[in-house]
């Protein structure tokens, strides 16, 4: 399984980025190669409009199944993570992608859609 | 002439003066008043109207055809708003972040994203005794108010001579709507309170109009409360204070009772009469 995290650095130590479209970057994980990746996304931080569906669509391309980030997408890149059936889980704020990684693996974080 | 009131902060006094100004400008000239504070216009409460004309405004919005698409992904690309999103062998379209420019659907290949007609609002042309008055009115739901505002421009510019003194009541703030009801005004009026909370909106528009290179003065509502900020830093920086218009409870009364002010508040008229003379002194027709 594919999960992705909104970060604010690359590394398993980074900060988890509470928001979404506007995230630093997007760290995925492949649990089957236990491969780290990531996606620099500090040019979405200054559009003014449609950050969150362009964010989405990072998600799609790189075929992630599950989100886990801090505030929540909105509603745009809500319909398309649902469309794609990206599994989201929020409210993963002030801690590092470890940490992050860790709660989800225990059931811990709270499941959005 | 065009003449908008803007203000940066909102609730100083745009309707005010733009209803007072149209009314008193109208004893000798011919007057539109044209109120582009499309979220919410509110000059018609001031005035006396019938309606003679009215009509629906649209927007196009791209609506994809699947059966034609060949994917190529144009469309993704030229949009600046993300607004059209390429998912896979599927487009995703998000009318609320569209900006009817319409690059995605005239520079496909095939036709597959033509622009469909969305209604944003109506506008409404009234008469009063003395000027013309339009009104446009954005649709509950609809975020942009920019395409209503352009429409509307253009309405008064169709139907309006440059005989007309054409005065635009502009919503406030200093985003793409107020840039939007000013950038084609010949003089635009700045109107705040002497506060802080004025001093800070006012600071930032006229920043914006100096951007947009505009001609335009300050006038000071409800005088004699808050400080002299205002003054003092529109005399440092040689901005001209067209008029201060006095705080009174008489000018509340007859606000909260949707009356005019400058035919029952002498004060009042004299300021007008000093916005004018600065303005058509300064202007040239």
């Amino acid at each position: 399984m594919k999960i992705a995290f909104t970060t604010k650095g690359t590394e398993w130590e980074s900060k988890i980025d509470s928001r979404f479209g506007r995230a630093n970057y997007f760290v995925f994980y492949d649990e089957d190669t236990q491969e780290l990746s990531s996606i620099n996304n500090k040019d979405n931080e200054n559009d003014a409009h449609g950050a969150g569906p362009k964010a989405a669509q990072i998600l799609f391309n790189n075929k992630a199944q599950v989100l886990i980030t801090g505030n929540g997408p909105g509603g745009n890149a809500s319909t398309i993570l649902e469309k794609i059936g990206v599994v989201c889980y929020i409210e993963a704020q002030e801690i590092t992608i470890k940490e992050a990684y860790n709660l989800f693996k225990e059931g811990k974080l709270k499941k959005f859609y | 002439m065009k003449i908008a009131i803007a203000s940066g902060k909102g609730g100083t006094g745009k309707t005010t003066l733009s209803t007072n100004l149209a009314s008193y400008l109208s004893e000798n000239n011919k007057v539109v008043l044209c109120d582009l504070d499309v979220e919410e216009p509110n000059s018609a409460l001031f005035l006396k109207t019938e309606i003679i004309h009215q009509e629906k405004k649209y927007k196009g919005i791209p609506e994809w055809n699947k059966n034609t698409c060949t994917l190529c992904g144009n469309c993704q690309e030229v949009c600046n708003y993300h607004a059209v999103i390429q998912l896979g062998d599927t487009i995703m379209v998000f009318p609320e972040l569209c900006h009817s420019c319409y690059a995605c659907s005239d520079l496909c290949p095939t036709n597959s994203l033509p622009m469909i007609n969305n209604e944003t609002g109506t506008l409404t042309h009234f008469k009063t005794n003395t000027f013309d008055f339009v009104e446009s009115r954005l649709k509950i739901g609809e975020e942009q108010a920019v395409p209503l505002i352009k429409q509307t421009l253009k309405y008064i510019d169709n139907n309006f001579s440059d005989e007309f003194h054409k005065i635009y009541d502009s919503p406030p703030g200093t985003s793409c709507p107020v840039i939007e009801s000013t950038k084609n005004a010949d003089f635009v009026i700045l109107i705040t309170e002497p506060t802080p909370f004025g001093f800070n909106d006012v600071k930032i528009a006229i920043e914006t109009m100096k951007a947009l290179n505009k001609n335009f003065g300050i006038v000071i509502n409800r005088y004699g409360v808050g400080n002299d900020d205002v003054i003092n830093y529109c005399k440092k920086n040689n901005i001209p204070v067209l008029a201060k218009i006095p705080n009174k409870k008489e000018i509340a009364e007859l606000y909260s009772k949707g009356e005019l002010l400058w035919n029952k508040i002498p004060e009042v008229k004299t300021e007008l009469e000093n916005i004018k003379n600065f303005i058509f002194s300064n202007i040239k027709n």
